[in-house]
Protein backbone atom coordinates (compact mmCIF):
# COMPACT_ATOMS: atom_id res chain seq x y z
CA UNK A 1 0.00 0.00 0.00
CA UNK A 2 0.96 3.46 -0.73
CA UNK A 3 0.64 6.70 1.27
CA UNK A 4 -0.99 8.08 -1.82
CA UNK A 5 -3.51 5.46 -1.18
CA UNK A 6 -4.46 6.76 2.24
CA UNK A 7 -3.05 9.76 2.90
CA UNK A 8 -5.18 12.73 3.26
CA UNK A 9 -3.37 15.71 0.79
CA UNK A 10 -5.91 18.07 1.67
CA UNK A 11 -5.28 17.54 5.44
CA UNK A 12 -1.34 17.88 6.04
CA UNK A 13 0.19 19.96 8.41
CA UNK A 14 3.68 21.15 8.28
CA UNK A 15 3.91 23.65 11.08
CA UNK A 16 1.92 22.68 14.23
CA UNK A 17 0.51 24.60 16.97
CA UNK A 18 -0.29 22.25 19.58
CA UNK A 19 2.71 21.20 21.89
CA UNK A 20 0.41 18.63 24.11
CA UNK A 21 -0.55 15.08 22.70
CA UNK A 22 -4.39 15.89 23.22
CA UNK A 23 -3.37 19.21 21.05
CA UNK A 24 -1.61 17.62 18.33
CA UNK A 25 -4.48 14.75 17.71
CA UNK A 26 -7.18 18.08 18.56
CA UNK A 27 -5.18 19.60 15.09
CA UNK A 28 -5.00 16.46 13.24
CA UNK A 29 -8.34 15.02 13.48
CA UNK A 30 -9.72 19.20 13.30
CA UNK A 31 -7.63 19.25 9.51
CA UNK A 32 -9.19 15.90 8.48
CA UNK A 33 -12.76 17.63 9.30
CA UNK A 34 -12.04 20.62 7.34
CA UNK A 35 -10.58 18.74 4.13
CA UNK A 36 -13.75 17.08 4.40
CA UNK A 37 -12.92 13.41 5.28
CA UNK A 38 -14.03 13.11 8.69
CA UNK A 39 -18.07 14.77 9.20
CA UNK A 40 -18.15 17.30 12.11
CA UNK A 41 -20.24 14.97 13.98
CA UNK A 42 -17.70 12.08 14.23
CA UNK A 43 -14.79 14.83 15.76
CA UNK A 44 -15.79 14.26 19.46
CA UNK A 45 -15.90 10.38 19.05
CA UNK A 46 -12.62 10.02 16.82
CA UNK A 47 -10.71 12.34 18.95
CA UNK A 48 -11.57 10.97 22.64
CA UNK A 49 -10.90 7.39 21.04
CA UNK A 50 -7.70 8.55 19.98
CA UNK A 51 -6.59 10.30 23.20
CA UNK A 52 -7.86 7.22 25.30
CA UNK A 53 -5.55 5.42 23.27
CA UNK A 54 -2.39 7.12 23.52
CA UNK A 55 -3.35 7.27 27.82
CA UNK A 56 -3.14 3.27 27.56
CA UNK A 57 -0.29 3.34 25.35
CA UNK A 58 1.84 5.85 23.95
CA UNK A 59 2.01 5.68 20.15
CA UNK A 60 5.53 7.88 20.22
CA UNK A 61 7.55 4.26 18.99
CA UNK A 62 10.72 6.88 19.24
CA UNK A 63 12.92 8.38 16.85
CA UNK A 64 10.94 11.45 16.73
CA UNK A 65 8.23 9.51 15.52
CA UNK A 66 4.35 8.64 16.65
CA UNK A 67 2.15 6.85 14.87
CA UNK A 68 -1.40 7.74 16.39
CA UNK A 69 -3.79 5.06 15.50
CA UNK A 70 -7.51 3.30 16.04
CA UNK A 71 -10.09 1.74 14.47
CA UNK A 72 -13.54 3.40 14.82
CA UNK A 73 -16.69 2.02 14.01
CA UNK A 74 -17.38 5.52 11.90
CA UNK A 75 -14.97 5.16 9.42
CA UNK A 76 -15.30 2.83 6.24
CA UNK A 77 -11.85 3.69 4.47
CA UNK A 78 -8.44 3.96 6.00
CA UNK A 79 -7.53 7.90 6.67
CA UNK A 80 -4.17 8.73 7.43
CA UNK A 81 -2.79 12.20 7.88
CA UNK A 82 1.08 13.76 8.10
CA UNK A 83 1.57 16.53 10.51
CA UNK A 84 5.42 18.23 11.59
CA UNK A 85 6.17 19.90 14.47
CA UNK A 86 8.81 21.92 14.08
CA UNK A 87 9.82 22.48 18.14
CA UNK A 88 8.86 19.13 18.58
CA UNK A 89 6.44 17.43 21.42
CA UNK A 90 6.43 15.61 24.49
CA UNK A 91 4.39 12.91 23.53
CA UNK A 92 5.89 10.39 26.03
CA UNK A 93 7.36 8.30 23.99
CA UNK A 94 9.34 5.25 24.21
CA UNK A 95 12.82 6.77 24.32
CA UNK A 96 11.72 9.87 25.71
CA UNK A 97 12.57 12.14 22.93
CA UNK A 98 10.31 14.71 21.61
CA UNK A 99 7.99 14.14 18.50
CA UNK A 100 8.25 15.85 15.53
CA UNK A 101 6.67 13.67 12.77
CA UNK A 102 3.20 12.42 13.43
CA UNK A 103 1.47 9.67 11.43
CA UNK A 104 -2.50 9.47 12.36
CA UNK A 105 -4.28 6.38 10.53
CA UNK A 106 -7.58 5.88 11.30
CA UNK A 107 -9.40 2.39 10.40
CA UNK A 108 -12.63 0.16 9.74
CA UNK A 109 -12.81 -1.98 12.70
CA UNK A 110 -13.48 -4.53 9.57
CA UNK A 111 -10.52 -4.27 7.75
CA UNK A 112 -7.54 -5.66 9.91
CA UNK A 113 -5.19 -6.60 6.29
CA UNK A 114 -5.92 -3.10 5.43
CA UNK A 115 -4.79 -1.56 8.43
CA UNK A 116 -2.01 -3.86 8.45
CA UNK A 117 -0.97 -2.73 5.26
CA UNK A 118 -0.69 1.00 6.21
CA UNK A 119 0.96 0.52 8.92
CA UNK A 120 3.77 -1.34 7.50
CA UNK A 121 4.36 1.16 4.90
CA UNK A 122 4.57 4.08 7.64
CA UNK A 123 7.03 1.98 10.03
CA UNK A 124 9.22 0.45 7.24
CA UNK A 125 9.42 4.54 5.97
CA UNK A 126 9.88 5.47 9.25
CA UNK A 127 12.75 3.95 9.60
CA UNK A 128 14.85 5.52 7.06
CA UNK A 129 16.86 7.99 9.00
CA UNK A 130 17.18 10.08 6.06
CA UNK A 131 13.33 10.27 4.93
CA UNK A 132 13.05 11.23 8.62
CA UNK A 133 15.21 14.09 8.85
CA UNK A 134 13.96 15.56 5.18
CA UNK A 135 10.17 15.32 6.72
CA UNK A 136 11.65 16.75 9.79
CA UNK A 137 12.62 19.44 8.00
CA UNK A 138 9.59 19.93 5.50
CA UNK A 139 8.14 23.52 5.91
CA UNK A 140 5.30 22.99 3.93
CA UNK A 141 2.47 20.67 3.15
CA UNK A 142 3.86 20.52 -0.63
CA UNK A 143 7.31 19.65 0.68
CA UNK A 144 5.78 16.70 2.79
CA UNK A 145 3.25 15.44 -0.11
CA UNK A 146 6.66 15.14 -2.25
CA UNK A 147 8.84 13.06 0.34
CA UNK A 148 5.29 11.02 0.80
CA UNK A 149 5.22 10.70 -3.26
CA UNK A 150 8.91 9.97 -3.51
CA UNK A 151 8.75 7.26 -0.45
CA UNK A 152 5.83 5.60 -2.59
CA UNK A 153 8.26 5.57 -5.72
CA UNK A 154 11.27 4.60 -4.01
CA UNK A 155 8.85 0.95 -2.89
CA UNK A 156 8.22 0.50 -5.98
CA UNK A 157 11.39 0.19 -7.94
CA UNK B 1 3.70 -20.11 15.28
CA UNK B 2 0.71 -18.93 13.59
CA UNK B 3 -1.39 -15.60 13.90
CA UNK B 4 -4.28 -16.64 15.12
CA UNK B 5 -6.15 -13.95 16.44
CA UNK B 6 -8.63 -11.91 14.13
CA UNK B 7 -7.13 -8.56 14.09
CA UNK B 8 -3.45 -10.00 13.00
CA UNK B 9 -0.59 -8.53 14.72
CA UNK B 10 -1.33 -4.67 15.20
CA UNK B 11 0.29 -2.33 17.10
CA UNK B 12 -0.59 -3.64 20.47
CA UNK B 13 0.29 -7.51 20.22
CA UNK B 14 3.59 -6.20 18.55
CA UNK B 15 4.44 -4.16 21.43
CA UNK B 16 3.83 -7.18 23.81
CA UNK B 17 6.20 -9.63 21.63
CA UNK B 18 8.93 -6.49 21.77
CA UNK B 19 8.29 -6.24 25.97
CA UNK B 20 8.67 -10.21 26.17
CA UNK B 21 11.55 -10.39 23.77
CA UNK B 22 13.34 -7.39 25.84
CA UNK B 23 13.48 -8.93 29.34
CA UNK B 24 15.95 -11.57 27.69
CA UNK B 25 19.07 -11.15 27.15
CA UNK B 26 18.98 -13.79 23.72
CA UNK B 27 18.76 -12.10 20.27
CA UNK B 28 15.57 -12.63 18.83
CA UNK B 29 14.67 -12.52 15.45
CA UNK B 30 11.50 -12.86 13.52
CA UNK B 31 11.32 -14.39 9.99
CA UNK B 32 8.29 -14.47 7.72
CA UNK B 33 9.20 -16.07 4.67
CA UNK B 34 12.57 -14.07 3.38
CA UNK B 35 12.15 -11.17 5.42
CA UNK B 36 13.86 -11.48 9.00
CA UNK B 37 13.36 -8.77 11.82
CA UNK B 38 14.60 -8.07 14.93
CA UNK B 39 11.85 -9.01 17.59
CA UNK B 40 12.86 -6.49 20.49
CA UNK B 41 12.46 -3.03 17.96
CA UNK B 42 9.08 -2.19 17.74
CA UNK B 43 9.57 -0.34 14.46
CA UNK B 44 10.68 -4.00 12.54
CA UNK B 45 8.04 -5.72 13.87
CA UNK B 46 5.68 -3.42 12.65
CA UNK B 47 6.48 -4.23 9.34
CA UNK B 48 5.61 -7.78 9.51
CA UNK B 49 2.28 -7.12 8.29
CA UNK B 50 1.18 -10.41 10.03
CA UNK B 51 -2.72 -10.94 8.90
CA UNK B 52 -4.76 -13.79 10.87
CA UNK B 53 -3.00 -17.12 9.65
CA UNK B 54 0.82 -15.96 8.62
CA UNK B 55 3.30 -18.12 9.64
CA UNK B 56 6.17 -16.83 11.54
CA UNK B 57 9.20 -18.37 12.67
CA UNK B 58 10.84 -17.13 15.95
CA UNK B 59 14.26 -17.76 16.50
CA UNK B 60 16.48 -17.49 19.71
CA UNK B 61 20.02 -17.05 20.31
CA UNK B 62 21.73 -17.43 23.67
CA UNK B 63 21.74 -18.41 27.44
CA UNK B 64 17.90 -17.85 27.81
CA UNK B 65 16.72 -19.28 24.52
CA UNK B 66 14.34 -21.40 25.11
CA UNK B 67 12.72 -19.42 27.66
CA UNK B 68 12.25 -16.60 25.89
CA UNK B 69 10.62 -19.20 22.50
CA UNK B 70 8.08 -20.27 25.28
CA UNK B 71 7.41 -16.70 26.40
CA UNK B 72 6.72 -15.94 22.73
CA UNK B 73 4.69 -19.12 22.15
CA UNK B 74 2.69 -18.19 24.56
CA UNK B 75 1.44 -15.00 23.83
CA UNK B 76 1.15 -15.62 20.21
CA UNK B 77 -1.07 -18.77 21.17
CA UNK B 78 -2.93 -16.82 23.97
CA UNK B 79 -4.39 -14.26 20.73
CA UNK B 80 -2.84 -11.70 23.08
CA UNK B 81 -5.75 -11.99 25.33
CA UNK B 82 -7.67 -10.74 22.19
CA UNK B 83 -11.13 -12.03 20.38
Amino acid sequence: MKFQDFICRKALIANLEATTTRGVLEEMVAALVKAGKLSESMHKGVLDTLTSREKKATTGFGNGVAIPHVKHKAVTELIGVVARSSAGVDFAALDGKPVYIFFLLLSPPDKPAEHLKAMENIFRNAQKEHWRRFLQQADSAEAIWELLVEADEEAIV
Amino acid sequence: MTIINRQGMHARPAMQIVEISNRFKSGIKIRKGSMVVDAKSIMQVMTLEAVQGTVLVFEAEGADAGEALNALAQVVAEKFQED
